[in-house]
Order: structure tokens, then C-alpha cells, then sequence
């Protein structure tokens, strides 16, 4: 069954080879209720290229082994592969070096490292941690969590009605004693776009650190930590066409090397006696116990598979997209956009008058739509506009004009059915 | 396609509308409030319990998808002038329906329009939930219901 053609062309970007990116997603060959799929829901989680399957089924096929410590060929192999896969994330990031790379379970893992490993160490009663309204909950939760161990207070910077932040009241927040500032790169509820480096001066002028959430920054546009001058930064590989189970933490070298370990275990330590253990060095103080070795090594294959496209032309394509889309949902009688920031990114979050978002996707679903439905894990963001929850349709890089259309379509029947 | 009609066919689409007992109720004896943390899905029920232990009034508010919303009301139409063991039974038969493993057409009556609910496995804690929150009203418990 071929997957959705774009209905007529309105956006066309020279080399963006559109028919040839949805040919390498095999899922998007499939039917749902006897529909094509549709897939929009890539802010919850990314399909995977033939490529990055391929390279998980060669990995179990032919050099599965424990990596770091064995002197056999086979675990050789999986080191020098899995070591690989690190630098080709710092490359993917602009980090500087390997060791500034720790491997984790994904975004949230990686919040929770820096929370209690960087937080514990380094924030007491007085001390404060700077959030905001938009964060989603592993962006919040950890936070509380340390701010409760410590004394520490948590303060969350608020939104405006385009679910931007006030960045006057972020100035009023930042204070000296402000030790953390933790933001998304960009929101998953509403798809806004924050602008990091701006506020990573602001946050380095008051002697704090700054930890990014860029969960949905990676997906959709280049990522330079160093150019975003970002202390820390976590990403997760099944938002980027990666595998589930593996993600990222970058974090400054001097910041790391100070930090006390996280998860005990073997491969964080050089030596072990009862009495005493001395921790190893970056990245692996930060990594005990056996790693997701083949979800590394399958994370590499998708950045390679990003970078080949181009995450410029992604940006590009993504937002043009973005517009259409935008501009589409207007159109639909009912539907009020959430989320309206000047600078946005994959995201169309939406309510229609008097239909429960839930509702919208159950219909959606039978026409072989895929949007994802709630609070999107982001309750302080539905709070703010007094609402339960949102439809939230989100683009990856193989999506079309035909997607949105099939979309729009899909909401005229939502409308029928409670008309 | 039929699956959809089911689940939203005219009597659940009308009770969504136009929710019957919908507001508050002077003089309720028993009462709880009901979340489904998955959807957001809330309500407030409202029960006097009349001397004999029969349901004399009920009435329910709060937000929700149309299936908990028409659930709700449905239910309070079927509760009312019921003696609160009948309402537990009742509670049982409802959710063997919406889970497919059965359900008394006879004892439900027009309770048994939400059988569509039973195709579509995600929905069935929207169905249940003014059900649970019934449960705890009767009880009094000061926890609200949850449907986890």
C-alpha cells in the first residue's frame, strides 16, 4: 500500500528527496483500520530508517559481545563500535571531547544524573533552582526531587499566551543565588523555541550553570553545544529515529570531572576493595554497568542517517511544513491553535470547540491517524491556558503536505461526528 | 468504521450534550471527586441517600471526554430510586461490559450502549471512571477516585 503522496507540491525544497526519506521508513508502508498510517506523532517518539534496524540486526548477527573489558575479538569489535557511536554523538553535538559525552538511558536519565549528582553536590538551603512553565515533567520532577533532598527553593520562569517565555521575569528569577537554571531547548507541548544562548549568557553572568532539554531540539535543526555555550545537555535517540533506551548527556569537562558518580557499579570504577574504590575517568565514571551497547551503536547509524539529509534542509523542510500545517489548522472551523510563538519548531498543538482532545484522536485513529492526545506530560503548560489537555499532530522528516491534508480531513470528520 | 459508530452512536453523543444531572446538589449526603490521571478526565458526584438507602438524587460535574461524560450521565439516570447494592452490582456488570467479558443486558438496560467501548481498550477507564467515583461517594472516602 503506498504511503501518503504530498496532494500538490506547495513546498518544495531543491534536494530534499522526500519520496526517497519515506521509502527508508518501512512502518510507513503499513495500514492502520484499513487506512494508510499517518504518523504524526513524532514528539513521542520517532520511526526508525532500514538503516538504523539493519545496523541493530548486524550488531546481534555478528559482533554482539560486552564491551571494554574483554580481550577477545568479538568485544573488540563491540568496544571499538560502541566508542565509535560516542564520538559520533560529540560530533553530532560540537562538543569538544569524547569524554564530555556520557551515554544514558535517554533524556530523562540524563536530567536525573546532573540533578543528583551536579544538584546534590552543589545546592543547599538558600540556594536556588530556575525551571519554567513549559518544561516537561523530566524536566521538573528531578528538580523537585533535589530541591527536597537539599533545602534548596525551585522557581519556574512563567509563559505568555503564545507560550513564550517572559523573559523579564526570567531576569527577575536569576539571581545570585540561582545555582541551576534548567530549560527545553524546545517545548514539546507547544513547540516553542528558546532562545538558549541569549540565556546561557544571562546564566553565566550570575555564576550559575545552565542544564538544556533538548529532547525536541535534535531532531529538528543543527545542535553546537559550544556555540549555544549550554553547561549540560540531554538528548534521547528514539526522538531522532534512534533506537528506544539510549540518549545522551553532554556536560562540560571541569563541570564533570568535579561532579561526584551517579550509579554505582562495574565500569565506573579503576579499582575496588572493600575498604576502598577509586572511580574511573570520564565518560565512564558516569556509566556503570553493562551499557545499551547495540541502541549506542543503532543512535550513531540514525545521526548518520540525519546528517546525510542534511539537519539544515530538516530544519528547513520542517518548518515550511510547520507553516503549511499552521496555516491549515486555522482554516478548520473550531480548532484554536496552543502554542503560537514567533519561533517555533515540529509542534501543532491544538483544542476544538467543545470536543475532548481525546475524542479527536480516537476518530483520527480510525481514519489511520496518529496524534497523541493529554497533558503531554507538561501539566504546568495545560494549566496555564485552563485547559485539560491538547491534540498535539508533531512532524518528523518524512512527513508531507498529504499528512497535514489527510489530517485536516480527518478533523472535518471529527466534526461530523459530534455535529 | 462500525466500531466508531458504536462507541459514538446518538445516545452517547446526546448525553454528552446535554449531560442529564449535570450541577450541584443541595442536601447530598455522600459525595467524591473522580480523576483519570491518563486523560485528565475529571468529575464531582454528588448522592442522596434517602432513609431506606435508596439513591434519591444524584448529580455530577466536572470536564472530560465525551465518553466519560456521557458515561456519567447515563449513570445517574440509571441510578436514581436504585438501593445502593443494586448500584454495586451494577458497577460489576458495567465494567464486565466495557471490558468485553459479558454483562447483563437485562440488568443494565441503557447502560448497555457503551458496549462499543470494548473496542477500544484505551477508553474503558473514561467509561469507568464515574463508576469508581460512585464506588468511593458511597464509601465516603475523602480520597478521590482514581481509575488507576
Amino acid at each position: 500500500m503506498p504511503s501518503t503522496e504530498p496532494s500538490t507540491p506547495p513546498i518544495n525544497l531543491a534536494g530534499y528527496k522526500i519520496k526517497r526519506i519515506r521509502a527508508a521508513f518501512p512502518i510507513l508502508e503499513r495500514d492502520v483500520h484499513g487506512r494508510p498510517l499517518v504518523y504524526l506523532d513524532n514528539a513521542a517518539s520517532t520511526q526508525k530508517p532500514r538503516v538504523v534496524i539493519k545496523t541493530l540486526k548486524r550488531y546481534y548477527e555478528h559482533y554482539n559481545s560486552n564491551v571494554h573489558r574483554g580481550v577477545h575479538h568479538l568485544s573488540q569489535e563491540a568496544t571499538v563500535a560502541y566508542e565509535n557511536a560516542r564520538g559520533r554523538v560529540r560530533a553530532a553535538l560540537g562538543a569538544k571531547e569524547d569524554c564530555e559525552i556520557i551515554l544514558t538511558r535517554g533524556t530523562t536519565e540524563a536530567i536525573n544524573l546532573v540533578a543528583q549528582s551536579y544538584g546534590r553536590a552543589n545546592l543547599g538551603p538558600g540556594d536556588e533552582v530556575l525551571i519554567s512553565v513549559l518544561e516537561h515533567h523530566s524536566n521538573i520532577v528531578p528538580w523537585q526531587i533535589v530541591c527536597e533532598q537539599t533545602g534548596a527553593t525551585l522557581r519556574a520562569v512563567p509563559i505568555d499566551d503564545r507560550g513564550t517565555l517572559v523573559m523579564d521575569k526570567l531576569d527577575a528569577l536569576l539571581t545570585e543565588r540561582t545555582k541551576i537554571v534548567a530549560l527545553g531547548h524546545v517545548s514539546n507541548a507547544l513547540g516553542t523555541v528558546n532562545p538558549i544562548k541569549e540565556i546561557a549568557a544571562k546564566v553565566h553572568a550570575m555564576g550559575a550553570v545552565l542544564v538544556v532539554d533538548g529532547a525536541q531540539g535534535v531532531p529538528h535543526g543543527p545542535v553546537d553545544v559550544v556555540e549555544l555555550d549550554a553547561d549540560f545537555y540531554a538528548f534521547s535517540g528514539h526522538k531522532v529515529y534512534g533506537p528506544t533506551g539510549i540518549g545522551a548527556l553532554y556536560g562540560r569537562k571541569e563541570l564533570l570531572d568535579a561532579m561526584p558518580p551517579w550509579q554505582g557499579g562495574g565500569d565506573m570504577i579503576l579499582s575496588v576493595s572493600i575498604d576502598k574504590t577509586v572511580y574511573n575517568e570520564l565518560p565512564f565514571k558516569f556509566e556503570a554497568g553493562t551499557p545499551n551497547i547495540a541502541g549506542a551503536i543503532g543512535l550513531a547509524a540514525a545521526l548518520d542517517y540525519v546528517d546525510n539529509i542534511g539537519l539544515e534542509k530538516i530544519a528547513a523542510y520542517e518548518a515550511q511544513l510547520l507553516d503549511y500545517g499552521t496555516r491549515a489548522l486555522e482554516s478548520v472551523k473550531g480548532i484554536r491553535l496552543i502554542g503560537t510563538a514567533p519561533e517555533k519548531a515540529g509542534v501543532l498543538s491544538f483544542v476544538m470547540d467543545g470536543i475532548h482532545p481525546h475524542d479527536i484522536g480516537t476518530i483520527l485513529d480510525q481514519e489511520g491517524i496518529a496524534i497523541r492526545t493529554g497533558h503531554h506530560c507538561a501539566q504546568p503548560v495545560m494549566e496555564h491556558f485552563g485547559i485539560p489537555a491538547t491534540a498535539r499532530a508533531s512532524l518528523g522528516v518524512y512527513n508531507t503536505t498529504g499528512d497535514i491534508d489527510a489530517l485536516v480531513r480527518g478533523l472535518e470528520k471529527v466534526r461530523e461526528v459530534f455535529a | 468504521m462500525s466500531d466508531l459508530r458504536e462507541l459514538y452512536q446518538s445516545v452517547i453523543l446526546d448525553h454528552n450534550k446535554r449531560p442529564r444531572n449535570f450541577g450541584v446538589l443541595q442536601g447530598a449526603t455522600h459525595e467524591a471527586h473522580g480523576h483519570n490521571p491518563l486523560c485528565g478526565d475529571k468529575i464531582h458526584l454528588q448522592i442522596e441517600l434517602d432513609a431506606d438507602g435508596k439513591i434519591a438524587e444524584v448529580a455530577f460535574s466536572g470536564e472530560g471526554c465525551a465518553i466519560s461524560k456521557a458515561s456519567a450521565s447515563v449513570m445517574t439516570e440509571t441510578l436514581k430510586g436504585l438501593p445502593r447494592d443494586a448500584a454495586e452490582r451494577l458497577f460489576d456488570q458495567f465494567h464486565d461490559l466495557v471490558t468485553g467479558k459479558g454483562g447483563n443486558p437485562d440488568e443494565l438496560g441503557k447502560l448497555a450502549v457503551f458496549e462499543g467501548v470494548k473496542e477500544f481498550p484505551i477508553r474503558v477507564k473514561c467509561a469507568t471512571l464515574a463508576w469508581h467515583t460512585l464506588r468511593a461517594a458511597l464509601e465516603n472516602t475523602s480520597t478521590p477516585a482514581s481509575t488507576e
